[in-house]
């Protein structure tokens, strides 16, 4: 303001000193402020490790190591001598349900990706994503539901004339493929749209027709990103609790027959939480020993999507 | 993260002396360490970093001294020396990639907001090292306003652009007036008085443009640097804003980064020409200023033969 | 080319483009199928659930507290109402947390200090732990533990906020990134402070991406079930919770698993309803998203 009312020829020196108002203090505050609340993430990933490592050591106190990571028999809420730590049959649980569940999502979900990305109009686009969301949103005690009262006894055992038992795997493991479809094809569309059109053109240039681009140029060009989506895919399908536990059933089974019952870790965790257990008790801390399997499972998957996404990037940045 | 080279040149019960001196030419701060007024007018040191010295008979407002800013580890300006004149339009012309709008945005210190920038050497405003570590950017931003090449109104109505500066350096006084007087300065009036409540993004490029130059004058700062302000812009648009140009300058001094040389000769007092050095060692480009003189000196009869093929259109 | 040559060459020519044309049709339509396969599961399952669950809807269904033993008498008012609680006190938590820690890191992290880049990272990473994990931090730090809370609303939101917060913080950092760089610069020139122009400027342009990222959390949160497993919320409540930090709290999640485990028929038919109210919640939010996108978006 002043600058303006000074006469030309040079005007006073301008102050420019930093002073400490109760603006500049609070801008200080504030900044400091954002960043505590951003540590709530951090607080929050340390919380995880603290609460599921203080339980595990506990429960390898009472429990060996290599009872629990080499055994064959999970039975840890029988009675007396009918207990047995062995978590083997809850690991090859979980990554055989996850397996069912790649199995009918990820060709579904990159035939969708692959349509949407590179033949659907813009018109049919506006239709298929949103739906496509919309399938992603349904909570999965819905997908469950949907199991245990349609898959098995109307599909399965009606349509199909398979002979399932009331919970298996062959159930769970399709509802899991619902679940997982719409991550698969999201993120493996995104990763078909960001091909640069470049691309496109110059194998069209050379006169290939439009499966042979899409097949050998596109996909090959976007498949590290594609990969990283059905890392992503396994770690949600191998994470999933309701799913599993409203249509698995409740038996830790190390075979592979899918119209039997199987149970993964997370629904394991889930049905001894909500039985009547005391704390403290060995039954207790199956709870965080599982958990810590199960944590330890995904952030290694989680750790090689990253390193995916990245190679991804590299690429077209 | 800002390494400034400056030693303390004076003390804080200097300054405020100076300040009560009131209105003199130049400040005796503005005297350097080694003993020579940085004023326009000779300047043996400045011409041997291979910049010519300026010679029109007025205070500076800017006085820059062996200004090197870089990006990460890389020389984006190099040792760049020279004057800057009050109430002059000063032009910095020089073809893509010279360093022109870097070195620009290193007189109000907008480079901080790109967290890689570095600025070393000196930039006096009115005798004060804008960079010295006591010196708030707000309050330099404050005094030093700045028009950039795309204009960029708030997506809110006219009257709350102009307003927005105002209120939030907590200027008192009545806000309509403010505005009035801040787009009658802008030559933007008698165009938008009966829409001040509509969005600014339904104006015209130029008047957006004209718009965001009425919005800087609203906090009455001293200088306006203006970074290629006319570039998306038509000719007829062009033509006003450096109208406008003409008017404001017995009030602010301008400096102006543009492509167009034709405008440059139409509107500037000074010219600077800046080139692009490429490094033989490394490969590296960075910019330079190669001259730096009258306007009508830089381009009827330039010092350097550089600057002679670049404004007769040779090269660039 | 000799007479001979030319209706070989002709059919080798339309040998090629008729097998070629068929792919170009087969091609498409056999990935037209997968999308077809997508839409049908998602028309079967609401189909399912709205044949099973329409009969038992009616207003006393909302009223009612849930059932054990009598099918007939049994509603959802508490897990209707703990659902609410549960998304209202989330709401309260993730709004401010995510909101700060994104402006944070869009706006203030430097990113070649370690510590901004682990908390990316750690975003990152929380954002693909399964959810019954939070639910374990939830018992162990919340319920019991240094918080020692309890089974109340409180806990439960919490967790549940905590679960859902790198989705506030994602969608919220695409906001504000969305907003041009040039409005910070236009406010920054005038002398406006970062916080200012943060408040003033950039938060306004991002609010509705913000908004768009908070319902898109809440209806994650809403249909979660195995950390409120975790974390103890009830199924068959008698009652309301009366305050956040003393009472057991139901929610719909919970209410459907439990019926949905319970073998007889006519309880499976009350886990439809609550499906169909919980599926109608979650439709209310996303319209409301849908809403806010088309209206307040903000066109650069």
């Amino acid at each position: 303001m002043e600058a303006a009312s000074d006469p030309p020829g040079g005007g006073p020196r301008p102050n420019l000193t930093r002073v400490r108002t109760p603006r500049s203090v609070g801008e200080s505050a504030i900044k400091v402020l954002l960043f505590v609340a951003a540590l709530i993430s951090v607080a929050t990933t340390v919380g995880i490790v603290v609460s599921l490592a203080a339980e595990t050591i506990e429960f390898f106190s009472q429990v060996g190591i290599f009872e629990y990571l080499l055994g064959t028999k999970w039975t840890p809420l029988a009675g007396g001598d009918q207990k047995s730590f062995g978590v083997l049959p809850l690991i090859s649980g979980t990554l055989y349900l996850t397996a069912l569940g790649l199995i009918v999502a990820v060709p579904l979900g990159l035939g969708s990706a692959v349509y949407l990305a590179e033949y659907a109009s813009p018109r049919a686009r506006r239709v298929i994503k949103p739906v496509l969301e919309l399938l992603a949103g349904i909570p999965t005690i819905v997908l469950g539901y949907f199991a245990l009262t349609f898959i098995t006894p109307v599909l399965l055992q009606g349509i199909l004339g398979i002979e399932v038992q009331i919970f298996n795997a062959l159930s769970a493991g399709l509802a899991l493929g619902v679940l997982i479809l719409p991550v698969v094809a999201t993120l493996a569309d995104d990763s078909l749209r960001a091909v640069p059109a470049s691309l496109r053109e110059g194998a069209f240039g050379l006169g290939a027709s439009k499966p042979q681009v899409v097949l050998r140029v596109v996909f090959p060009a976007a498949l590290s990103g594609i990969v990283a989506g059905l890392v992503l895919a396994a770690s949600r399908a191998i994470g999933e609790t309701v799913v599993v536990l409203v249509a698995g059933g409740a038996s830790a089974n190390l075979g592979i027959d899918p119209r039997e019952s199987f149970q993964n870790m997370a629904a394991f965790i889930a049905q001894t939480a909500r039985g009547d257990i005391a704390a403290q008790s060995v039954e207790f801390l199956t709870i965080f020993a599982v958990g810590t399997t199960l944590f330890v499972m995904t952030l290694i998957l989680n750790a090689i999507s990253i390193r995916f996404v990245r190679r991804f990037q590299q690429v077209y940045e | 993260m800002k390494q400034v080279t400056e030693r303390p040149e004076s003390s804080s019960e200097g300054r405020s002396a100076e300040s009560a001196a009131g209105a003199g030419p130049v400040p005796a701060g503005t005297q350097t360490g080694n003993g020579r007024t940085t004023g326009p007018g000779t300047d043996p040191a400045a011409a041997g970093g291979g910049t010519a010295k300026p010679s029109l008979d007025t205070p500076p407002v800017f006085e820059i001294e062996n200004l090197n800013v870089r990006y990460g580890d890389k020389l984006a300006v190099h040792d760049v020396s020279f004057g800057i004149e009050e109430r002059r339009i000063t032009a910095l012309i020089g073809a893509s990639g010279c360093g022109k709008s870097t070195f620009i945005r290193s007189l109000n210190r907008m480079n901080d907001l790109i967290p890689s920038a570095t600025v070393d050497g000196s930039v006096r405003y009115h005798g004060q090292d804008l960079y010295a570590s006591e010196v708030d950017a707000v309050l330099v931003r404050k005094r030093i306003g700045m028009v950039f090449q795309k204009p960029n109104p708030f997506p809110k109505s006219i009257y709350d652009n102009i307003a927005f500066g105002p209120r939030v350096l907590g200027m008192d006084g009545d806000m309509d007036e403010i505005v009035e007087r801040a787009l009658r300065r802008g030559a933007l009036w008698d165009e938008v008085k009966d829409r001040l409540k509509t969005n600014a993004f339904g104006m015209s490029g130029g008047q957006q443009q004209r718009l965001c130059i009425a919005r800087a004058l609203a906090t009455d700062p001293d200088v306006i640097l203006m970074d290629e302000p006319a570039s998306a812009l038509d000719p007829i648009s062009t033509g006003r804003i450096e109208d406008l140009m003409f008017e404001l300058k017995e009030r602010v001094s301008i400096v102006i980064v543009t492509h167009n040389m034709q405008q440059a000769a139409r509107v500037s007092d000074m010219t600077a020409f800046f080139t692009v050095v490429v490094d033989e060692a490394s490969g590296h480009r960075h910019g330079e200023v190669v001259e730096y003189d009258e306007t009508e000196k830089v381009f009827t009869n330039p010092s350097d033969e550089r600057t002679e093929a670049y404004v007769t259109g040779r090269v660039g | 080319m000799s007479v001979a040559e030319a209706p070989v060459a002709r059919a080798v020519v339309r040998g090629a483009s008729s097998g070629a044309r068929v792919r170009e049709i087969l091609f498409p339509a056999a990935l037209l199928m997968c999308i077809a396969f997508a839409m049908l599961a998602l028309v079967v399952l609401l189909v399912d659930v709205a044949v099973d669950g329409i009969p038992v809807l009616s207003a006393d269904f909302l009223t009612r507290f849930p059932s054990q033993i009598f099918p007939e008498r049994s509603g959802i008012q508490s897990a209707l109402v703990g659902t609410l609680l549960l998304m209202a006190v989330c709401a309260v938590f993730i709004v401010p947390v995510g909101t700060a820690t994104a402006i944070y890191l869009e706006e203030y992290a430097d990113n070649n200090r370690w510590w901004n880049r682990l908390i990316e990272v750690n975003i990152q990473n929380l954002a693909a732990v399964p959810s019954i994990v939070y639910g374990i931090l939830g018992l162990a730090f919340l319920v019991r533990g240094p918080l020692e809370l309890g089974r109340v609303v409180l806990a439960g939101a919490l967790t549940l906020g905590l679960l859902v917060l790198p989705v506030v913080i994602i969608v919220g950092r695409e906001a504000i990134r969305a907003v041009p760089s040039s409005i910070r610069e236009g406010s920054m020139a005038l002398g406006a402070t970062q916080w200012q122009t943060i408040w003033k400027q950039i938060l306004p342009g991002a609010l509705p991406g913000i908004a768009t990222g908070v319902i898109l959390a809440l209806s994650r949160a809403i249909g979660e079930t195995a950390p409120l497993i975790v974390v103890g919320a009830a199924a068959f409540a008698r009652f309301n919770p009366n305050d956040l930090t003393n009472d057991p709290f139901s929610a719909l999640p919970i209410q459907i698993l439990a019926w949905v485990q319970d073998p007889q028929d006519e309880f499976r038919a009350l886990a439809a309803g609550a499906i169909l109210v919980l599926l109608f919640l979650l439709l209310l939010m996303n319209a409301g998203a849908i809403y806010l996108r088309n209206r307040f978006e903000q066109k650069w």
